[in-house]
């Protein structure tokens, strides 16, 4: 196995630390966040394996700016479908900003700009294209917050929204349908017999339920979940894990997490990312018994810093 | 991995846990190594005080083991270990069990030692037992050594040894039938000789392990019950 030994940093005869803007392309390239720095080496057979199931989307040399900061450094990845993927890293690795790539919601910020492609199998939709509409792409991948944010209405109309946004008309449909997506959120049993009360009369747990039943709603094919379980308490923390390990039947799962015991849990495949990159992406059983860099291990063993 | 590499968590204490654990483990090693060169030390030369001496490092090998177990249990509940956090772990909890039975063993040893020497002893004065002891002793003394400085090319070396253990065990086997057919009244001490041997030879098989979680912990590759030389493979193609 060859072994691509190369700085994070794109010039990397500067001694491992990045250079302050780079001169061809004008761009400031991501900063160590000054503590104690990994040493990277990325692995480029292994971050691209081969791997069993099927693809369902494939990220293409993905680079992401905000304005001249390079936030997401040519990321090469192929997620799996009906397999739940954990993005893990320190902070501002770049994981959130890569998750928010798959329902375009760097579309409102301003001065943001991608490159590369996310391409949605079977079709190779690309999702970061500009003439693909957004609405369009968030009705396939849905995405669930780290706080809990259902909307000012009643636990039915929270579900029904994206029905109606889509234009369905069928009251009994409708019905269909939400029941479903409250099912599948591991929620109806408990909110059954109040579907008219408000969404913020429920607990924490259940309303973090509730925007995953409003995701599931229109059927999506991808979900993707920022932090999900960071506001809620170990109990409503298990429920979530047990649901988003249920809906691999249904749905390929992005996850991205601070903790690393739920990556280690709830996801197949994991990838960590540092500075932007992608630095070892592989089954999550390997990834936490033995992972083959070296600043994987200081990571996930708490070695970093 | 390498020995240095076990330092720098960010949790401090947590460092001292791990680094703690290892010296434990080596600390027993050496109990164990202590207890069976004077169980060995016994077959040749009659010693009265070494099965006392050899009953007492039991004891202090046996609790020991119960402390390392527990601290195991308490870093695995408190910490949920990773990567080689957790090899580290999984390892020791296996390795004390190879040590204590190796005690067990050396125990054993001292016991038919101590008989050996109440009765009329041979003219070679047991040399090929005490040969097949050294060579043991040597076994497990470079297995601690290895697990000391996380060095699996000795740990190969260590199981590649063991087939001389085996071989010698076979001979002596052969060695006391032979007695034993020429002279029926040989046939009690040929037996202690056999038992002294198989425990011998077990010791030379718990060391084997060793190095086997060895490998695995340094390595993360799991080589029990793999030929010798797809192990030296292996681990030629991990370093390429």
């Amino acid at each position: 196995m060859e072994t691509m030994v190369k700085s994070m940093a794109s010039g990397s005869e500067m001694g491992g630390f990045p250079p302050a803007t780079d001169i061809d392309t004008g761009v400031i390239p991501i900063r160590p966040s000054g503590r104690g720095m990994l040493q990277v080496a990325v692995d480029e057979t292994r971050r691209t394996a081969a791997l069993k199931a099927p693809v369902k989307a494939r990220v293409e040399a993905l680079s992401f700016f905000y304005g001249l900061t390079k936030a997401l450094n040519d990321l090469n990845m192929e997620i799996r479908e009906k397999q739940v993927t954990a993005l893990i890293g320190p902070s501002g690795c770049g994981k959130s900003t890569f998750l928010r790539c798959f329902n375009r919601m760097h579309d409102l910020t301003p001065a943001t700009r991608y490159e590369g492609r996310i391409l949605l199998l079977p079709e190779e939709l690309d999702l970061i294209a500009a003439d693909i509409d957004p609405i369009e792409v968030r009705m396939r991948i849905g995405m669930v917050f780290q706080k809990p944010n259902p909307f000012q209405k009643s636990v039915y109309e929270n579900v029904a929204y994206g029905l109606r946004i889509r234009g369905v008309r069928s009251q009994l449909r409708i019905q269909e349908e939400v029941e479903k997506a409250l099912r599948g959120a591991a929620l109806w049993d408990e909110v059954k017999d109040r579907l008219a009360a408000s969404a913020t009369s429920l607990s924490g747990g259940q309303q973090q339920r509730l925007c995953i039943a409003r995701a599931l709603a229109t059927n999506p094919e991808m979900l993707l979940f920022d932090e999900p379980t960071s506001a809620l308490d170990p109990i409503a923390t298990a429920r979530i894990e047990e649901l988003i390990a249920a809906l691999r039947e249904q749905v390929t799962v992005l996850i991205v997490t601070h903790n690393m015991q739920q990556a280690a849990r709830v996801s197949d495949y994991t990838a960590f990312m540092y500075l932007g990159q992608l630095v070892e992406f592989d089954e999550t059983s390997r990834i936490f018994t033995n992972p083959a860099q070296k600043a994987t291990e200081d990571y996930i063993t708490g070695r970093y810093g | 991995m390498s020995t240095e590499g076990l330092g720098h968590h960010i949790s401090s204490r947590y460092n001292e846990d791990l680094e703690r654990l290892r010296s434990s483990v080596l600390e027993m090693g050496g109990m164990v190594e202590r207890q069976l060169a004077q169980a060995i030390g016994g077959i040749t030369e009659p010693d009265a005080r070494m099965i006392m001496l050899v009953a007492q490092e039991e004891l202090r090998i046996n609790q020991l083991e119960r402390s390392i177990d527990e601290d195991c249990s308490r870093i695995l509940a408190t910490r949920g270990p990773t990567a080689s956090d957790l090899r580290l772990i999984i390892t020791i909890l296996k390795i004390i069990t190879d040590l204590e039975r190796i005690g067990d063993e050396g125990e054993k040893v001292a016991a038919i030692a101590a008989r050996l020497a109440t009765r009329e002893r041979p003219n070679n004065r047991y040399r090929e037992l005490h040969n097949l002891g050294e060579l043991v002793s040597e076994m497990l003394h470079d297995t601690l050594d290895a697990f000391a400085r996380l060095d699996t090319d000795l740990a190969v070396a260590v199981l590649r040894r063991d087939r001389v253990v085996d071989e010698e065990y076979e001979a002596i086997h052969r060695q006391s039938i032979t007695f034993m057919m020429e002279d029926p009244r040989s046939i009690r001490r040929a037996l202690d000789v056999m038992w002294v041997v198989r425990s011998l030879e077990r010791i030379g098989d718990h060391a084997k392990n060793v190095c086997e979680y060895l490998i695995y912990l340094v390595h993360g590759k799991d080589v029990r019950h793999t030929r010798i030389e797809e192990i030296e493979r292996e681990l030629r193609a991990g370093k390429g």
